[in-house]
């Protein structure tokens, strides 16, 4: 059996999705810039897209939405173009969170290096930052709160529309990285007092390759790509007019059917969060009580998750871990570090991000496979040798 | 998978001489669970011949392969070649590792170097200490 459970870093593309993005591939292939008809049809879709993304994000307006090449750049844009704005008026400290995307964190590390000032906020062991965490770190000077709205990794939901409330009271512009929610969660960046939010369309069944910024009227947007006047003169670049068709398509189709898609992922993320606990000494990572439907993230003792991956690869299952082997690097991932997991446990880690294509008999495998390929892993590991012999504390 | 050799792959779904060897003649162990890898390597010697060696180990896919691999390379083999066993030969054994995983292949040459020394210990045979020395990372040692 074959079971793809890495919904949290890539989707497939819907039927919806290519459906309505074909068209603008073959027949009307059109630059949108050019002034004859037959490029008005491009033109035209673009501007329906735009319609379609503003409304399924709750936007005032179609022109509060810039297309990007995706997640990454828009939430660049979000963060240096208030980092820039910032300086204008003397202020240069802008706050996070520990456990971001590295498309925000790296973006952040950059403006550290040009004498910006940043407060990567704790988020505890449930993965939830705390609304007065964020409000005692506002300051005076403060140009920016950037706070994701659902972790990629343990899939955590931040309260977005409490933060969005106190930065509004502050009048602090505020940015969202919502490439994880958008499509799975509702969203409202006019309830919810968001003022820059960024989607990424691979993570609904959009392909690669495009994504977008909503940025409020009022707020000013300063370009990482300069060339054309495209996207009001904020993002040069040709259109990407058939991936953007898509994005709209395949968001409003997850917007349209999240109640019936969020109960189904529901049932068998708890399935697999009630199974897969009852291997001794694993552990759920983040709060359940705050969480998308889909991401499933546990830490098993006295195991590796590259070997585990592998493992359920040659099982037939796709799945994530933030070991330290998967990732290149010494250290675990940053995430798991930053629910204040030991090194040693983080290592141990799996990620299942189960979507609406996957159904009961998937997860059954799963439930059926992990703890078999826990149970070998474990019984050739040294650690989990001097855990069981009392040699070693068990830490979880 | 592309990232790894199809013997990587093989010693790993299928490694060899995994387990333990209640009365080993030397233990070796290698490595940190802080770092994510511990290697842990047991030899049964006779007539200055390493007649078994068994592994446990706690690590990537290339950690357990490149132990797999560390106790075929030197299971047979007198206890002085086995302090030959270079990591670039487990490498090499392997049909080659990528570039961040050659760390395990150093672990993997340690831990026999370190199973070694057990047994020379225990046997009180002389050696120079020198040679033994277990080269921590400095993640490790933090």
């Amino acid at each position: 059996m074959f079971v793809y459970a890495d919904n949290a870093a890539t989707t497939s593309v819907s039927k919806t999705a290519l459906d309505a993005m074909l068209p603008y591939l073959t027949e009307y292939y059109g630059n949108p810039s050019s002034l004859y008809a037959f490029a008005q049809k491009a033109t035209e879709a673009v501007t329906e897209a735009r319609a379609t993304v503003a409304a399924c994000l709750g936007a005032a307006s179609p022109r509060e939405i810039y297309f990007t090449s995706g997640g990454s750049e828009a939430d660049n844009q979000a963060i240096m173009s208030a980092a820039r704005l910032g300086a204008r008026k003397g202020k240069k400290h802008l706050i996070s969170t520990k456990f971001e995307h590295h498309a925000v964190l790296h973006t952040l590390k950059r403006l550290e290096k040009e004498g910006y000032e940043v407060t990567l906020l704790d988020v505890h062991e449930d993965g939830v930052v705390r609304l007065e965490d964020v409000a005692a770190a506002i300051r005076e000077d403060t140009c920016l709160v950037t706070i994701m709205f659902a972790n990629n990794e343990i899939g955590t939901v931040q309260p977005i529309a409490e933060i969005g409330a106190l930065c509004r009271e502050k009048g602090i512009p505020f940015h969202t990285d919502a490439v994880q929610a958008a499509g799975h969660m509702p969203i409202d960046v006019e309830k919810m007092n968001i003022d820059m939010l960024s989607i990424s369309g691979h993570k609904f069944h959009a392909p690669k390759g495009v994504g977008a910024l909503y940025c409020r009227k009022n707020i000013p947007l300063f370009n990482l790509i300069e060339g054309g006047g495209q996207e009001r003169g904020k993002r040069a670049g040709t259109e990407n007019v058939a991936g953007i068709v898509a994005m709209a398509a395949a968001l409003k189709e997850s917007v349209d059917n999240m109640e019936e898609d969020s109960k189904k992922m529901i049932a068998m993320r708890d399935k697999l969060f009630a199974e897969l606990s009852k291997i001794p000494h694993s552990k759920i990572n983040g709060s359940l009580e705050h969480h998308v439907p889909g991401t499933v993230n546990m830490c098993f003792e006295g195991i590796e998750g590259e070997s585990l991956l592998l493992m359920l690869d040659a099982n037939g299952i796709c799945a994530s871990s933030g070991s330290a082997c998967t990732s290149g690097s010494l250290d675990p991932s940053h995430v798991l570090l930053s629910l204040g997991l030991p090194h040693e446990v983080a290592h141990g880690s799996l990620r299942l991000s189960i979507g609406e294509y996957n159904t009961m008999e998937e997860i059954d495998h799963i439930c059926q496979v992990v703890p078999q390929v826990v149970d070998y892993l474990r019984n050739m590991s040294p650690v989990w040798d001097e855990l069981e012999k009392g040699q070693r504390p068990h830490l979880i | 998978m592309a990232l790894y050799s199809d013997k990587v792959m093989d010693h790993f779904q299928n490694p060899r001489n995994v387990g333990k060897i209640d009365d080993a003649d030397g233990i070796g162990e290698v490595g940190n669970a802080k770092c994510g890898d511990i290697m842990r390597m047991y030899i049964k010697v006779k007539d200055g011949i390493i007649t078994d060696c068994k592994f446990n180990t706690f690590g990537c896919g290339s950690a357990i392969a490149t132990s797999s691999m560390a106790t075929e390379l030197i299971k047979g083999k007198s206890v002085e070649d086995a302090l030959k066993l270079s990591n670039q030969a487990v490498v090499e054994a392997l049909d080659g590792l990528p570039a961040h995983k050659i760390h395990c292949s150093v672990l993997a040459e340690e831990a026999v170097r370190a199973a070694v020394k057990d047994y020379y210990d225990k046997n009180g045979i002389a050696y120079n200490a020198e040679e033994f020395q277990i080269h921590d990372c400095e993640h490790c040692s933090e």
